[in-house]
This record gives C-alpha cells, structure tokens and sequence, in this order.
C-alpha cells in the first residue's frame, strides 16, 4: 500500500514539474500539429484560402477607392491603423486641430485618437518621466518590423535630450526623411539646429519638428512693476542681462518679499551653454557650467532669493496663478501656452500678466521631433502628415496663431514677428516672435548626447539635496554618479 | 478486520495528493520557475545600453561582487529595516492592545464591528493614492503646512520632504495606519480562539487584567505573534510604493528612504536582469536569515 502511495506521490510531482513545461512547448507542439492537420486536408484547405483570396482582393480594391476618393495620394495597400507613440497630448492636439480629414474620436481627448480617411489613428502615451518613454521606445522599436500590421508603430515622437540615439544610422529605427520621399527643398524653412539634431553620422535627415524651442525668461509683470518699478521689456531685460544682474535683481526680488524662481528653472540655461556633451569616451563628465550652476544655485537658495522645488512638481506650479511670490520661470513658447495653466481662472496667463524676454543667456528646452517609425505600413500617410505638420506654411501659421507656438519655420516667423496686429494674449499683448526667431538661429546643438535626459534629471535630482543643506557638493555629485551606474550600466563615472 | 480498515483510510489520503496538484503546479510555474531564472540570471552581464542589447555574457559572480563593493547595499538595507521598525513597533503595540480590548467580554464595548470596519479601512486604500495624498498633504505650500503656519507654530513651511527624519517618519506612519487594522484582526483572531474557561479560572484564582494578559493571553497567543511578526518582516522588506511614490522614485533626501526594492527597480529601469537578479538572491537570503532569527527567538525552548 505504502509503495503504491509513494509511486503515486511521485508521478503527480513528476506530473506538476512536467505539466509546465509541456505547456511551455505546447507552442511549437500545436503549430505542428495544425500543419500536418493542413497538410491531410490539403484540397479543403485551398479551397478555403482561395475564396478567402478573392474576398481580400475585394475588400482591398474597394478601400483603395475610398482612400483614393478621399485624398489625392495612391495609398492602397497601406495599413489600416496608424500608431502613433507619444508621451503626452502636445502632438495629438496639433494633429487633431491641423491635419485636414482628422476625424477626433473625442473631441474634448484627442489622445483618443480618431480616422484619417479610413485610416484609425491610435496613440499610445507613455509619461517621459525617468526615462519611462525611451524604455517603451526600446521594447517596441527594434521589432516593429516583425510587429502585425495593426500594431506597427508608424510614427513616434522624440525630444532633443535623446534624439540622437533613435536617429543613430546603426540602430536604424526612424527612416531617413528621403526614403519617404521628402526632400531638402521641403525642409528649407527650418531652422538649421532642429535639422540638426536629427541628423544621424552619415547626414540623412530622420525627423523633422514643427517648433523651435528656443527660450527666454517669462516673469511675472505685477512683480516686475513693484521690484523694478516697471514691466516695461527693455528695461527687465536690462536688470537681468547677466548672471551678475540677475543676482542683483534676485535680491531686490527677495528683499520686496518674493523669490526670483526655482534653481532648478535656471538648470537648462547653465547645461546649454556647456563646452562639452555629458558623456565623452564613455566617461561622465560635469562640465564647468553645470558645477557653476550647483554653485551659483546654492547661494541663491541659501539666501532665500531661489526655492528648489522640483520642475513640474506642485509647489513649482503654483507660480503660475497668482498672489504666489514666484518672479520668473525660464522657458520656451510651449511653456507658455501649454503648461502655464493659463486657460484657467486665477492663472498669471488668464490676464495676461507674463512678459517674455531672452534673460542672461540664450537656451532651448525640448521641442519634438516627428520620426517615421522603419517598418512602418503607413509610409503614404505618415509623409503626408510630417509634410503638412512641419512645413507647409499655412498650417505652421495656423499653429502659431492658434496655440502661440514657436513654430519651426522661418518666412512664416519673420511674417509674424514684422506684424504689428500680432500680439500674445498671455503675454499682454507682447510679440514674442522676433526674439523667439534671433535665439532660435543661434542656438547650437553640437554638445547633446544620448545620455542627455537620464544625466540631467539625475544631476537636478541629487543637486536638490545639496541645495537643501542635506549633503555637500561632492556627496551630492557621488549620489549622481550611482544613479548614473544604474541607469547606464555601460558609462563609467570615475 | 483491522488492517483492511486502516488501508482504506489510506487509499482514500492519496486522494489529498491529487488535490495538492493544483497548487503545485501553480507554485511550479510561478514561484520555483521564476525563482531558479532568476538565480540563473544573476550570473550574466544581460541589460540595454539604448537600444544596443549587451549580453546575456556569463560573468560568475561579478554582479555580486559589484554590489557588495559599492558599498549601498548595507546603507538601504539599513534604511529598510530603520523604516519598518518605525512603523511596525506602534503598529504591534496599537494592535495588541486594541485587540485585547475587542475581545475582553467584561469591557462590553459597543459598537464594536463599526470600529474594526473603520481601523481596517486604511488598508483597502491603495499604497500609490496613499502616499500621493501624504505628498500633497506635506508638500513645502501644502495643507499641512498652511494649518501649522496659521495657527501660528511656524513661521516659514517646514520642508517635510527635504528632512531625513520626517520624510521617514511619514513612511512609517503611512504603513503604521494601513496596517494596524490587518494585524488587529489577525490577533483577535487568536485571541476568541482561547478558551474562556482559562480566563475564568484565572479571574476566579484573583488574577488581574495585567496578569491574565502577559501570563495567559501571551504565551497562548504565540504562534499567530510569530506568524504576523514574520509576515510584517517579510512585507517590511519589500518595502517600496509608500517610499517610492512619496519621494518620486529618488528615495531622497540623500537616499536616505531609498529601500531594498528601491533599488532593485532602479536597476531594473535599464533592464539590467544580472544586477536586479542578483540583488533579488540576496534579499532572499536576507529575509530567509532574519525569519530564522525571528522564528528561533520567539519559538519556545523545550524544556
């Protein structure tokens, strides 16, 4: 009895362990069996595929003649969705109110997505905080290819901080603008450095944005008036036309009970205007810029003349509405019009009380850049939609009446900048064009890395901690350079 | 006649093993399998450096040594255990004397179901909206803050988020409150299952409540304690949406809340499978450790 228990014992644990691992094969098991199913029965089997041929054929001539009833283009035998990777509402907004035949499945969400034609748009969001996006960029990019047609990624977004490493020629993950077909001559009204920055090592152009990102200093005109007597914008950019004059300005800010910005809005000017990328020979380097602003910021913050609260975190927005104590926050135009809460009551923006001028030294933060996903099933569509979106001229004027972006196209710029009628609502009535357009011609993109958002998020973050007063510089930069370790296992820090 | 009735029963127990094949099976596939890959794995130099995969190259026991050398290890182990005991020594102490009061009859409490709904309440809330509630709540222009500020106690806000200890002792607050009602509940639990008849004949032997506790109620009580002890133990070290969500991932100020899973999900972020597995073997050990230590401590020595 006892033996037939224990025989009985072993076959279900051997059952158990074997049980899994059947299931795991039973992939490969299954297939074969269905082909040696398909290879018996072989006579139905054609028969069925094919009338499932010629209902195929059917249904792709008829679509093609609606798609070619609805845009000029010959398309046919394009996918049917268009995927598209985001991480937030900036480009399915421009798309949903630009795109001539966009179809909003939600008009209130246009991150729903909608229909081009009889094309379905889907976006997929993924946040771009710590590096959340590029990992979901990294899973699905390289096997696109391989991916089912309705899955395809067709068209992803990139920012400039890892722009580089998805235009990369090796990895080969965008196309290159002239296998869809669009030319030099398309892009000509771009401004050299969002051209370049989606550039790869060989010169092909893969991507292709309708912003230039160029910035300056937004402040606050009610504080502007009691601090400095004035908001009138020669006079605010004089008090804060250098670092020195800045400092100054900060004190007289503090001294009248408010505080100048957070130390963290000044980060991008610093780490523009550095003299070398971040990680040079696969070592990270902190340039001298970068170390002054952890200097020059710790002083402010211990003065009480700069807070640290993080970018994007409440305490920092708060800034935007008013009775806050908050002078200026640095950004470009989509800061403005996107981020500064300024379609709500209570907001700085609602009444117009920001005033924008290019502050201590010229910088850019972000802007994105459309890419054509390779292995797209779309390739039609998605030239069509990088044409319309980055430089056909009326909707590029559109975009920049509509959302006061600082659009990436030079005639339609010099238009508006020259413009008198033109002026900001947000802004108080300031053209902000002129300015946007000078910063953007100079702005140099020959010191971005791959390595760009994970260094800079990092730095910022462990900085914060030496601002606080709970670490000294070098403990802080030691906490950077372990989150680096961790984040990029392949770059040295000593 | 005896021995034919002894064998049925038998024949009919091996029917229990035919019932433990489910579990098995799921323990099989979800548990020992993940558990040898991921030993397996924490012998491989495998992550992403963009979009170039790099490895699986067999390196022996190099990830280990790398965390061992870097020398955080025993800072965040450190962290975890400061923040677990934090939390978990009111939590016992809360736990145990509400319990005792739940389950005295001669208290006559009322009400009593209302209040074991409510101290468990915390509990159904998720861990993610918890912690962003407390972040709000603190945060440096915060409610807190402004209540502090207008009852005049501070002059200035008080950075809860920028202070190694009141970032800390929000966490273990946090997991002090959704977790005293659980524990409450498990020791009531063992505490209806002594017989009364003991509690009786100590009252009538002239035993006062003190004493019926610590000398009855107590060692009776053992090994539901031991129980919730090492659970908590375990849930304790594998500490991270309170601390993750509350300090945004960064474990600051200095990474001085940055706890064992912390970490291991900072590694995990470059999909560094070698690193994160070897992590994850230590921390097995670690916990298996302290188990051992927990269990022979409280265990009772035969006389």
């Amino acid at each position: 009895m006892k033996k037939r228990m224990k025989t009985l014992l072993s076959l279900a644990m051997a059952a158990a362990l074997v049980v899994p691992m059947a299931a795991c094969g039973s992939g490969t098991t299954a297939s074969s069996k269905s082909a040696s199913a398909s290879g018996s029965s072989a006579s139905s089997a054609s028969t069925s595929a094919s009338s499932s041929a010629t209902e195929e054929t059917t249904a792709a001539s008829s679509s093609s003649a609606t798609e070619a009833a609805s845009s000029a283009e010959d398309a046919s035998g394009e996918g049917t969705v268009l995927n598209i990777q985001c991480w937030n509402d900036e480009f399915a907004n421009r798309l949903a109110a630009h795109y001539p035949g966009f179809e909003a499945a939600d008009p209130k969400d246009a991150t729903k997505g909608g229909k081009i034609g009889d094309v379905t748009v889907k976006f997929t969001v993924t946040p771009s905080d710590d590096n959340a996006y590029q990992n979901n960029l990294d899973t699905v990019l390289p096997e696109n290819a391989d991916a089912s047609a309705d899955k395809k990624v067709d068209i992803f977004l990139v920012e400039a901080d890892y722009a580089l490493k998805y235009i990369d020629a090796d990895a080969n993950v965008a196309m290159k603008l002239s296998d869809l077909g669009i030319t030099d001559d398309d892009l000509s009204k771009q401004y050299q450095y969002t051209k370049d920055v989606v550039t790869d090592a060989n010169g092909d152009i893969r991507g292709s944005s309708w912003q230039a990102c160029s910035a300056g200093l937004i402040f606050n005109r009610d504080i502007a008036k009691k601090v400095l007597g004035t908001d009138d914008l020669d006079a605010v950019q004089d008090a804060v036309s250098s670092w020195d004059k800045f400092n100054e300005t900060a004190k007289k800010v503090k001294d009248a009970g408010y505080q100048m910005c957070s130390a963290m809005d000044t980060y991008r000017v610093y780490s523009n205007n550095v003299s070398g990328p971040w990680v040079q020979d696969g070592k990270v380097v902190v340039d001298d810029n970068i170390k002054a602003w952890a200097e020059d910021s710790k002083a402010l913050v211990d003065a009480g003349e700069e807070n640290s609260y993080e970018l994007w975190s409440d305490d920092w927005s708060k800034g935007f509405f008013k009775d806050t104590p908050v002078f200026c926050y640095f950004g470009p135009a989509w800061l403005i019009n996107f981020s500064m809460h300024s379609d709500e009551d209570g907001s700085v923006g609602k009444d117009g009380g920001w005033g924008f001028v290019t502050g201590p030294q010229g910088f850019y933060w972000g802007g994105t850049w459309i890419c054509a996903a390779n292995g797209t099933d779309n390739p039609t569509l998605v030239k069509d939609i990088i044409l319309n979106m980055t430089t056909n001229d009326d909707v590029m004027k559109e975009i920049a009446v509509d959302d006061s972006d600082c659009v990436n196209n030079k005639t339609v710029l010099d238009a508006l900048a020259s413009d008198e009628k033109f002026g900001n609502p947000i802004l108080g009535g300031q053209n902000p064009y002129a300015m946007l357009s000078a910063g953007a011609e100079k702005v140099d993109m020959s010191n971005i890395s791959i390595y760009d958002q994970g260094c800079n998020e990092e730095f910022q973050t462990a900085m914060k901690n030496y601002f606080d007063g709970n670490a000294s510089y070098d403990d802080a930069l030691a906490q950077f350079k372990s989150a680096i370790q961790e984040k990029y296992p392949d770059v040295s820090v000593d | 006649m005896e021995k034919r009735k002894k064998s049925r029963i038998k024949r009919h127990n091996r029917y229990g093993y035919i019932f433990l094949i489910p579990f098995m099976a799921v323990f099989v596939i979800f548990q020992m399998i993940p558990l040898l890959s991921t030993i397996y794995n924490s012998f491989f130099e495998n992550y992403r450096s963009g979009l170039k995969q790099i490895g699986p190259n067999f390196i022996g026991l190099a990830n280990y040594a790398k965390l061992f050398t870097s020398g955080d290890l025993p800072k965040y182990f450190a962290n975890t255990m400061i923040m677990w005991v934090l939390g978990f020594v009111p939590q016992i102490v809360v736990s145990l004397a509400l319990a005792a009061w739940f389950t005295d009859p001669s208290l006559h409490l009322k009400a009593q179901r209302f209040f074991k709904t409510v101290i468990y309440l915390p509990n159904l809330i998720m861990a993610s909206a918890f912690a962003m509630l407390f972040f709000t709540l603190f945060a440096d222009s915060g409610p807190v803050n402004s209540i502090l500020m207008s009852l005049h106690l501070l002059s200035k806000p008080y950075k809860f988020m920028s202070h190694v200890g009141s970032v800390r002792g929000m966490v273990a607050f946090m997991n002090f409150l959704m977790w005293f009602g659980n524990t409450t509940i498990l020791l009531m639990a063992g505490m209806l299952g002594i017989d009364s008849s003991l509690f009786e004949a100590a009252e009538v032997d002239g035993a006062n409540a003190r004493q019926i506790f610590f000398r009855i109620t107590m060692p009776i009580l053992k090994p539901i304690f031991v129980y919730v002890m090492i659970t908590s133990l375990i849930g304790g070290l594998q500490m991270f949406d309170v601390p993750q969500i509350l300090t945004n991932g960064s474990g600051d100020p200095m990474r001085s809340s940055m706890t064992l899973i912390m970490y291991l999900n900072k590694h995990l972020y470059s999909k560094n499978y070698g690193m994160a597995g070897a992590l994850s073997v230590i921390l097995l050990i670690i916990t298996g450790l302290l188990s051992m230590v927990v269990f022979k401590t409280t265990a009772d020595k035969k006389d």
